[in-house]
């Protein structure tokens, strides 16, 4: 990419090769766009960046695994070197796995490379959609951008889940007859569904060449086309910032792609890949020798799936065990509802973004990532959801609490029944009150000034603590955030006499709109007059 | 969605405003505008610059010797040599020579470079603008033009046959791929309702592989069974244990509160699937004073002592029971198959 | 533990083992076997017996009555067996301190010889199982995968797959392998201790039972391997995840902090 701006002489190698590959690709056009891009400076910011390295990362070693693994379950006898399996009958798919694992050099660490970047990309893609979503980053116009990225998420976790159950392990494959067991609750169709992809009865000999296709191509395919789209976005939209002196909705104030980001970006997917290689060195990470090999009546205590699957675990443990026979046919609610419930959990987030440009009538772009207490509601409705998703991965580890903190595995369940619903609720409510909370402390700020620590005693015998004005671009930071006044009804009757119709669905806008941004939903920013009449007072602080 | 009837007013003003734009003596809020650049050590005392670039240099030349750790772990530590390693455990020398030299090779990499763009490139914050996404009016109508023109050029509007013969066609050819799937597997019929337990089949020990015998059987014990002529080389032997798995326990019968458990069993002795109605993990956490079985997988808990009935969890009927006796030469068998389907509940299971 | 095995190789050890088996089968042909057999035994024998009614009164009575015949706070022990006390009072989990879902193993404070003789008392109570003598227990030349096959199968259920332990219902759990003798293993299986089901030599011989201690050694002992690093507990994804989120993302958060942070500026202008 270096070029060198000296013409006069006879341009240089590099310069050549581009003008060439300008001819037939229009390079100079795209790099003048794009060469001195600006990027803003802040650590959430490189969130994405992790997923995108992992899933590179994970790709690499992924194509290397391929090399070695056999998606086959013809049953074979383990004759390697790992002593307490020699003898066992296994998979091929098992005993290749073991092949990496003891016999390739180095296949043990790529094997563990592969599944903890998998691991890290789901929880990295999980903070950085919670960065989006509370910065409002994904307001107009990056509606579709934040869906691509859920549909990362989603795929990510069903990508895990097939590539995990490839070795055939008996830890996994108790996975997999769970997820055979929730595609037979499926009405009506179920039995087909479970019959066609297990091409027969479970666990059949099919499964392991199934799930290796859709895990390494079908899945990957798709998320590297949303990938990119995402990628191809972010560079359109412009990445957002928050808010500063400088800093508006019309511009974006960071470092140039040449050469500082091309420096720490590049950079950093060798720090995140160096890091990743560390921890495979130092963490062992599905050892699937101890686990064993597959066989449908064996198991063990302690049956989880990785932590992005963890979720619907949850629900499926503490689901009540509802059975409906009616006429010659059996409704299985107690493993059919959650199986509902967890896209519709995970979807609800998935929505939001329409929702909420929905109940503001909102229609402007917005650039200026917020301050999640400058939005009370979305970050309290942000944080209800979080914790419905944490209390139910506590389920889905239930037997494991039981065991650590010497709790009642029966006790956690019911915690986890009520809380389910009982938990959104509080922290809605508590998030909302810090929000509310941390908006007054700004305003104070802003009208009195920083508490500078220093105590001074009156004239009188007061004491009182001198407060520092703010500099401007302080001031301008804690009051640039936009404020929608809340949303009226018009008038029943408009100016001609006629009764106005109003629809329903207006008026719970409304409702909710007063509940984003009504009286006692967010604090009156400072306004300029009360600041002067503060300021020229100065006799109280 | 009603969104003509938003009023404007409700919206607060924008913030769109371009820096320094504002009187800032009005405002005591107003945008002061990017701060002025401040530069660091390096920027302004060339010895510090010196010390960054030589920072980084040893950072890439780490790197290098990184890599060659690697390749030397490579080729000098067998890939079965364990090593102590504290706090880590016997582990591999190889796997963990390997990652701590490729992790160290490509950290350093990184670690450079960030080094070199956060010491010695410009740190100067630019501004760069932004440009509305949606297209301008004009645009907009051009392009509309462009599209009627298109539109009527291509006759689809007047030629309804064709444009409804070509949907028909372009809705119908995936068709195909789905028939295509039909092979995928076979239908369910009965497969889910029946196993290979059949009547006169011998109960056979999963340990030992040998027929049991009830006084084999201890009260408090708990053994695992499969049906005779089953073997672990068998082509499907891990379709037909995945139903047939069995579960034995032999519980006082003065302790059986279920009527037809106690007829189902032989003195005492019951067996139950091991497959859990649940989801069908293998069922068989066996509380042998209280009687219940609890399944690892999601907690469903069955007692044994009242016909496997449901006392916690997911889990929506009560274990299946498989009906046995004893055979002439002694040996416990099935009386017949399970009267229902084993494992997880299903549509047409009634 | 560490004082256990080292009573185990005490060069009077196998001599009380001895005389314990041989007061156990003793115990057995008093019933069965017409009268006049071996004297000395029987001296031996009613000697240990003895010594372990007076420990029996001392430390057990409160719970299981007087005579074994088991009170509303302790169940019966006739019956049990020698192998039983050996197990319960042997892993301290005899006499129990309190009520509650289960009683948990402590720290022993019997010696191995007033363990034999309590052994011998209860043991006379009423035929059940023997404590096992080192050549029941050895693990030494038993097949690890075969053991593997048959944990997987009966054990790992509940103590998970390289036995770590885990929950039951009610607060009532499957405590962890690590550290058990290969003695106590034998017992458990043998006798089915608290709500353990028993897995007797009739199915599931004392072959087998070797096997499994040899495969418990290999996968949860101080010398098992683990080649990948850190096992984490052996608990499986539930660990790997905390530890992808607290030390993978968070090392990675840490980096990316490093990385966007602004350079420190010169302090003078």
């Amino acid at each position: 990419m270096s070029t060198v701006t000296d013409t006069k002489k006879k341009a240089p190698a590099g310069e050549r090769v581009a003008d060439w590959a300008d001819g037939r690709l229009g390079i100079y056009t795209l790099a003048k766009a794009n060469m001195r891009k600006i990027f803003p400076d802040h650590w959430s910011f490189m969130l994405g960046e992790i997923c995108l390295y992992s899933f590179i990362i994970i790709i690499l070693t992924g194509v290397y695994l391929t090399l070695f693994f056999h998606p086959s379950m013809n049953e074979v006898e383990y004759a390697g070197p790992y002593v307490p399996l020699q003898g066992q009958l296994m998979s091929e798919a098992f005993n290749s796995t073991m092949h990496i694992s003891f016999e390739v050099r180095g296949g043990l660490l790529i094997r563990q490379i592969h599944h903890w970047a998998a691991l890290i990309f789901l929880a990295g893609m999980f903070v950085h959609m919670m960065r989006v979503f509370f910065t409002g980053a994904f307001r107009k116009p990056r509606e579709i951008n934040w869906l691509f990225g859920f549909l990362l998420f989603f795929l990510g976790m069903f990508t895990g889940f097939t590539g995990y159950s490839l070795p055939d392990d008996l830890l996994s494959g108790t996975g997999v007859r769970f997820m055979q067991g929730a595609i037979l609750s499926v009405p009506v169709v179920g039995t087909y569904l479970s019959m066609f992809l297990f091409g027969g009865e479970f666990p059949g000999g099919d499964f392991v060449a199934r799930f290796y296709s859709a895990h390494v191509l079908l899945l990957p395919g798709i998320m590297l086309g949303l990938m990119v789209a995402h990628l191809i976005l972010v560079f359109v939209h412009k990445h957002t910032h928050f808010e500063g002196p400088g800093r508006t909705n019309k511009n974006v104030v960071g470092m140039p792609l040449l050469p500082v980001y091309m420096a720490k970006a590049g950079g950093f997917f060798f720090l995140v890949f160096g890091v990743i290689a560390i921890i495979a060195a130092i963490a062992s990470i599905n050892p699937i020798w101890a686990l064993g090999p597959y066989r449908p009546d064996q198991v063990s205590t302690g049956a989880q799936p990785d932590w992005y699957m963890g979720f619907a675990e949850g629900l499926i443990r503490v689901m009540p065990g509802w059975e409906i026979n009616l006429w010659g046919h059996t409704l299985v609610l107690g493993v059919f509802i959650p199986l509902v419930i967890f896209p519709a959990v995970l979807g609800a987030i998935a929505v939001y973004p329409f929702i909420e440009s929905w109940i503001t009538g909102d229609k402007r772009e917005h650039h200026i990532a917020q301050r999640p207490r400058n939005a009370p509601t979305r970050t309290a409705f942000g944080v209800a959801w979080i914790t419905a998703y944490m209390i139910m991965l506590v389920g889905g580890g239930n037997d494991l609490w039981a065991t650590h903190f010497h709790l009642s595995i029966n006790s956690i369940t019911w915690f986890v029944r009520i809380f389910f619903f009982a938990g959104p609720v509080i922290a809605f409510i508590v998030t909302k009150r810090i929000c509310l909370g941390l908006q007054r402390r700004d305003k104070d700020k802003v009208l009195h000034g920083r508490e500078s620590g220093i105590i001074k005693r009156l004239p009188h015998g007061e004491f009182v603590e001198v407060h520092e004005p703010l500099s401007q671009g302080e001031l301008h930071r804690l009051t640039a955030h936009e404020q929608y006044a809340p949303a009226e009804l018009p008038p029943a009757v408009d100016e001609n006499g006629v009764e106005r119709k109003i629809g329903r669905m207006e008026k719970l806008r409304v409702k909710l709109n007063k509940g984003y941004y009504g009286e006692d939903n967010q604090i009156a920013k400072p306004t300029v007059e009360e600041y002067k009449e503060i300021q020229s007072g100065h006799g109280h602080h | 969605m009603s969104s003509q009837e938003i009023s404007e007013e409700n919206l607060p003003a924008g913030q769109d405003t371009a820096h320094g734009a504002v009187k800032v003596a009005d405002d005591p809020f107003a945008d002061p505008g990017l701060p002025p650049h401040k530069p660091r050590i390096q920027d302004i005392d060339e010895r510090a610059a010196r010390r960054s670039e030589r920072a980084v240099a040893f950072m890439f030349t780490l790197s290098m010797l990184a890599t060659v750790g690697f390749i030397a772990s490579y080729v000098i530590f067998p890939v079965d040599k364990i090593v102590y390693i504290w706090p880590f455990g016997r582990v591999s020398a190889l796997n963990f020579a390997l990652g701590l030299t490729l992790g160290a090779a490509l950290f350093f990499i990184g670690a450079g470079a960030v080094h070199w763009a956060r010491t010695l490139m410009s740190d100067v914050e630019v501004a760069d603008e932004r440009h509305p996404i949606e297209a301008s009016p004009e645009v907009k109508a051009k392009v509309m033009a462009d599209f009627a023109a298109g539109a009527a050029e291509s006759g689809m509007g007047r030629r309804k046959l064709i444009r409804n013969t070509m949907f028909g066609a372009l809705s119908l050819v995936p068709l195909s791929g789905i028939v295509l799937l039909r092979d995928m597997g076979p239908l369910p019929e009965k497969k889910l309702r029946t196993t290979l337990w059949a009547k006169g089949k011998q109960l056979i020990n999963m340990n030992t592989h040998e027929p049991l015998r009830p006084e084999d059987v201890a009260v408090g014990s708990l053994t695992f069974a499969m049906p005779e002529g089953l073997s672990e080389h068998d082509h499907h032997f891990q379709t037909e244990i995945a139903k047939a798995a069995l579960m034995i326990v032999r519980i006082q019968p003065e302790d059986i509160k279920d009527k037809r458990e106690l007829e189902w069993s032989h003195d005492g002795i019951v067996a139950f699937s091991k497959i859990c109605t649940h989801v069908g993990c293998p069922i068989s956490l066996y509380e042998q004073q209280t009687h219940h079985v609890l399944c690892p997988c999601h907690q469903s808990t069955f007692d044994l002592s009242d016909g496997a009935r449901v006392i916690f969890g997911p889990a929506g009927h009560a274990l299946p029971q498989l009906r046995i006796g004893v055979n002439e030469k002694g040996f416990l068998e099935a009386l017949g198959d399970f009267d229902e389907p084993v494992g997880p509940a299903f549509w047409e299971r009634g | 533990m560490k004082k256990l095995s080292a009573r185990r190789r005490h060069p009077l050890a196998a001599v009380v083992v001895l005389l314990l088996a041989l007061a156990a089968t003793g115990g057995l042909y008093a019933a069965f076997a017409p009268a006049g057999t071996a004297k000395a035994d029987e001296t031996a024998q009613s000697l240990a017996i003895e010594e372990g009614k007076k420990l029996y009164s001392v430390g057990c009575a409160s719970c299981h009555g007087t005579g074994g015949q088991g009170t509303s706070d302790g169940p019966s022990l006739v019956g049990v067996g020698s192998a039983s006390v050996d197990f319960q009072v042997g892993t301290g989990r005899m006499p129990a301190q309190q009520p509650g879902a289960q009683v948990p193993k402590k720290k022993n404070i019997y010696s191995q010889a007033e363990i034999d003789q309590l052994a011998a008392y209860i043991a006379s109570l009423g035929a059940g199982p023997i404590t096992p003598t080192e050549k029941q227990y050895d693990p030494a030349g038993a097949d690890a995968a075969k053991g593997g096959e048959l944990f997987r199968t009966n054990c790992a259920q509940c103590h998970n797959f390289t036995g770590e332990g885990g929950a039951l219902t009610h607060g009532k759990y499957a405590p962890s392998l690590e550290g058990v003798s290969p003695k106590h293993l034998y017992e458990a299986m043998q006798t089915g201790p608290q709500n353990m089901p028993s897995f007797p030599d009739t199915t599931m011989p004392e072959q087998q039972k070797k096997d499994i201690i040899a495969y418990v050694q290999a996968v949860n002992s101080e010398k098992a391997d683990n080649p990948g690093g850190l096992s984490l507990g052996g608990l499986g994804p539930v660990s790997e995840g905390l530890f992808a989120w607290v030390f993978g993302l968070g090392a990675l958060i840490a980096v990316a902090v490093w990385v966007a942070a602004h350079t420190a500026k010169a302090k003078k202008s």
